[in-house]
């Protein structure tokens, strides 16, 4: 625990290379979509928020930072979903 | 229940690569959107049910409140609010980071962490959240004209910024080597805060698309370190995602306008070269109506029109797709020359197009559209200036030399719709003003392109 897992390392590195794959191929056109997107995800930080929030023996200090960023992320998550859906909905092929 | 999380994670973390790959296409991108809302999900379901937590009366209560204040922003917010939007995202993302490194870092203020490698990776995430987390929201005031968008220098500017990342990082490194000197926290947390807004307050409007990018990427990375000092391989695979997303965007931003990094986020551009203009105003600019601007426009062939930063402000979007629908109807094949760095954040113009009912074949990228233009009957500049300037790629004294460029002066014609002869936000002098193929529309953007939509549909005669 006290020192890096060769693991973590691994999973980043993978996660990246594939991350880079991914996103070049991303098309122009959803660049804005494209970071609301991503930011939603990145959202997924309220996994840690909500064990530092309910976990037992928190601090009141522990709570308190984790409401608030339980609540950041909530909104993050829940905007950026449905504001790339909207986004997304505008884009129209010809003819439609 | 215990049994489910691992399961938990790695299913969220195909999701959110699934998620991914559906963006690469409009026609696949909103089942890309559905498969990152079921991973979040799950990965939030496999953090409920985990054995350690035990109390969700808070929990329930924020994610109530965050999901009031999320629906209707996400419903609100006018498309053109979209690059002040992601900003404060980023703020709101890169906040919770920070605030969950600081409650990791008091659970773990004691000797026994000292110099652990939990300790290092928490210090990095804290450091970068709460920098990310300013630093977004000085874009957000910038962007949102809360503040000039104009670079905020002032003397020795570098030595200060240098000064406080320095005392940002020898505080953070004597944290981790010894977490039992509490009384440091928030000085280092007061100083990354700090370095964010003396990050961004020198950059200028016009970078704003690579600041965002670069923003997005290290809130990314503030969330991967935050897996790394939890030990949570979901986190570390989401920011990695995010952060490889953001820094692709970052370089895109940056090969767009010939820059580096660094001279993005310390140039000062803008600043340095806005006296370097005017001056020399003996050249003949020609001037039309809007009358004799559809007119041509009706007898194109090919028409391209490149759209700017000034069609955003403006809010003339909705007035060009009316323009667009109304040559389309003539026989007239339409196309729009999409810069990277056009507007405010990197698809800024894409996104507004899409909204006017523009179909996205016709929103071409910069390197499609320039093969195109020499064939082109007549190009229409709508509040475009640099992204256009001849000089980028004629003279190599200019300051943006090398950036690429729509070349829309090798159009038989050019109409440029101007306010005045203002110089754009290099503050450059732009040479396609005053060629003899090139018509200045002046007037403001929305009202000229509605009279010439006007003048287009009613045949001339003015009725609509």
């Amino acid at each position: 625990m006290n020192a890096l897992n060769a693991d973590y390392l691994f999973v980043f590195i993978l996660a990246a290379f594939l991350g880079f794959q991914l996103i070049k191929k991303v098309s122009p056109l959803l660049h804005s979509p494209l970071m609301s997107l991503t930011n939603a995800i990145a959202a997924v930080v309220i996994v840690g928020a909500i064990t530092i929030t309910g976990e037992e023996g928190a601090t009141p200090l522990a709570k308190t930072l984790g409401f608030i960023a339980v609540f950041c992320a909530t909104v993050n998550l829940v905007s950026g979903f449905m504001i790339t859906d909207r986004m997304l909905k505008m884009f129209k092929p010809r003819g439609k | 229940m215990d049994a489910f999380v691992p399961f938990a994670a790695i299913a969220a973390s195909a999701l959110f690569i699934l998620s991914l790959m559906w963006m690469s296409h409009p026609s696949t991108a909103r089942r890309g959107v559905r498969a990152g809302e079921i991973g979040m999900v799950i990965a939030i379901i496999g953090a409920l049910v985990q054995h350690e937590v035990v109390d969700y009366n808070l929990i329930i209560i924020a994610m109530i409140a965050g999901a009031a204040a999320g629906i209707p922003m996400a419903l609100l917010m006018p498309m053109t609010a979209i690059p002040q939007r992601t900003a404060i995202s980023h703020a709101f993302g890169a906040l919770a980071v920070g605030l969950i490194g600081a409650a990791e870092y008091y659970k773990h203020a004691h000797a026994e962490y000292a110099g652990g490698f939990i300790m290092w990776a928490l210090m990095f995430e804290i450091l970068l959240g709460f920098l990310t987390c300013t630093a977004s929201i000085i874009a957000f005031a910038k962007l949102q004209e809360l503040m000039g968008s104009r670079p905020v220098s002032f003397p020795g500017q570098r030595i200060v910024n240098g000064a406080v990342a320095l005392a940002a990082v020898v505080i953070g490194v004597t944290l981790a080597l010894d977490p039992t000197q509490t009384w440091l926290f928030p000085v280092f947390a007061a100083l990354a805060l700090l370095f964010g807004i003396l990050l961004v307050i020198p950059i200028g409007g016009a970078d704003m698309p690579t600041v965002i990018a670069l923003l997005n990427s290290y809130a990314g990375l503030a969330a991967s370190a935050m897996g790394f000092a939890l030990g949570n391989k979901l986190l570390i695979v989401a920011g990695a995602l995010d952060g490889a997303s953001g820094f692709i965007l970052a370089v895109i931003m940056c090969k767009a306008m010939n820059r580096s990094f660094a001279n993005v986020m310390f140039g000062g551009f803008g600043n340095v070269v806005a006296g370097a203009a005017g001056g020399k105003d003996d050249r003949v600019v020609r001037s039309a109506s809007a009358e004799e601007a559809a007119m041509q426009l009706e007898n194109a062939g090919t028409v391209v029109i490149v759209p700017g930063y000034g069609m955003a402000v403006a809010q003339a979007q909705h007035k060009v797709s009316e323009l667009y629908q109304a040559l389309t109807k003539k026989g007239v094949d339409v196309k729009f020359a999409i810069h990277p760095v056009a507007g405010r954040m990197p698809g800024h113009m894409n996104v507004l197009l899409a909204e006017a009912n523009v179909p996205y074949e016709q929103l071409v990228d910069l390197d499609d559209i320039n093969p195109e233009l020499p064939q082109a009957d007549v190009a229409v500049i709508i509040g475009a200036n640099d992204t256009v300037n001849p000089s980028a790629r004629d003279d190599p004294q200019s300051a943006i030399a090398g950036m690429p460029i729509i070349e829309a002066d090798r159009a038989k014609s050019v109409f440029v719709i101007k306010r005045s002869m203002n110089a754009g936000f290099a503050g450059i002098d732009n040479p396609i003003y005053y060629n003899s193929n090139t018509q200045m529309l002046f007037g403001d953007a929305k009202d000229m392109v509605g009279s010439i939509a006007k003048e287009l549909a009613g045949g001339g005669s003015g009725l609509h």
